[in-house]
């Protein structure tokens, strides 16, 4: 006997991650979903865009890791709430753990939540959080032949952040050759190049962060009214 | 690399579609799997019988449907199987195509007995 069934794998996470998304929207709150390799730097932008937005933003910040707590430890002496996720192991962060997090973090205090996701192209690309932006760091060392490599994570990405321009020239890194790539598989990405050692590029990053984070809290605004 | 996981999932799903139709055992288990998402069947397939053992799936088949990565053109409404990843629309030069599918990945139907 056949029986029809036409249930997602990731059914039962879309679904919490749905909830998480209302849960973001009720509290204007502008979540953003991080991804990228281990060693690209995400801990290192969160910590560059923390500097760059004290003062204009109310952020908090989730720390995905598969064991430690070291990047949870540098961001917190940026003196913002931050909640620790062990993973135990899993390779991506899921909609429970960030709603199991969200008991720890006071949304209506906070305007941006940057999700640190776990260090990697694949398995964080299915899996989504309720976040409001995705995005994704690429870094220098690791090649401009990655998107066509690891496709969904850069096609599914509103913004891509590439990394370590201070090492550009180093390898063969071919930044017009990434841009045509990428824009050729996801025409609508924004892509900044930044440097977090040297700090080049990254107003234009947390300029453009800051503007989709005020855009979400005057939907808010309007919403309510 | 999730695919232990995915696998469980898999399980979940075609396991309480089992017990809903009061299935004596499961033979065969279609999965619609989409081209772009980076899920590897082999795997799956090689957690399968570790997930089911004991169970009424212990056994059954999994019959991977590749879906391939399709895409509209925004301009001219040309559909297109997307190769390299490519959004560029083969007819009118346009790169501002939808992915239309590929990310699939559903449990589609279970034969079971
Ligand atoms: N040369 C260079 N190194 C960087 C840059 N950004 C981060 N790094 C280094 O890359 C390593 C990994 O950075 P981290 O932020 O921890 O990466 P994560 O694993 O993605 O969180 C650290 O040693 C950083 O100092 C950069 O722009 N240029
Ligand atoms: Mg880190
Ligand atoms: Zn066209």
């Amino acid at each position: 006997m056949d029986i029809e069934v036409l249930e997602g794998v990731f059914d039962a996470n879309e679904k919490i991650a749905r909830e998480n998304e209302e849960l973001f929207r009720s509290r204007g709150v502008l979540a953003v979903n991080l991804m990228a390799s281990p060693g690209a730097g995400k801990t290192s932008l969160v910590i560059r865009t923390l500097e760059l937005l004290r003062g204009k933003l109310r952020i908090g910040v989730i720390e995905g890791d598969i064991a430690s707590s070291v990047d949870a430890e540098k961001v917190k002496s940026q003196g913002v709430p931050v909640v620790q996720i062990n993973t135990g192991g899993v390779c991506h962060l899921d909609a429970a753990m960030i709603r199991q997090a969200l008991d720890h973090l006071d949304l209506a205090a906070l305007d941006l939540v940057i999700i640190e996701n776990v260090g990697n192209l694949v398995c964080p690309a299915e899996f989504k959080l309720g976040e409001g932006l995705r995005a994704m760091i690429l870094s220098v060392p690791e090649g401009h032949d990655k998107p066509l490599k690891y496709p969904l994570m850069f096609s599914d990405s509103q913004v891509l952040v590439v990394n370590k321009t201070d090492l550009l020239g180093m390898g063969d890194f071919d930044m017009d050759e990434l841009r045509s790539t990428v824009l050729r598989m996801n025409p609508r990405v924004a892509i900044f190049e930044v440097s977090c050692r040297t700090g080049e590029g990254l107003q234009d990053w947390a300029d453009w962060l800051e503007e989709r984070a005020r855009e979400n809290l005057k939907g808010v605004d309007e919403g309510s009214t | 690399m999730h695919e232990l996981g995915v696998t469980e999932s898999i399980a979940g799903i075609v396991l309480r579609h089992a017990r809903m139709n009061g299935a004596k055992r499961v033979l065969k288990v279609n999965i619609k799997l989409g081209e772009l998402t980076g899920i590897v069947d082999h795997y799956v397939a090689f957690y399968w019988d570790m997930v089911t053992k004991d169970t009424v799936a212990e056994g059954a088949e999994l019959n991977f449907i590749k879906v391939p990565t399709m895409a509209r053109c925004a301009r001219c409404e040309e559909d297109f199987h997307i190769q390299e990843y490519d959004l560029t629309c083969p007819r009118c030069g346009e790169i501002a195509s939808d992915i239309v599918s590929g990310r699939e990945f559903l449990v589609e139907s279970i034969e079971i007995e």
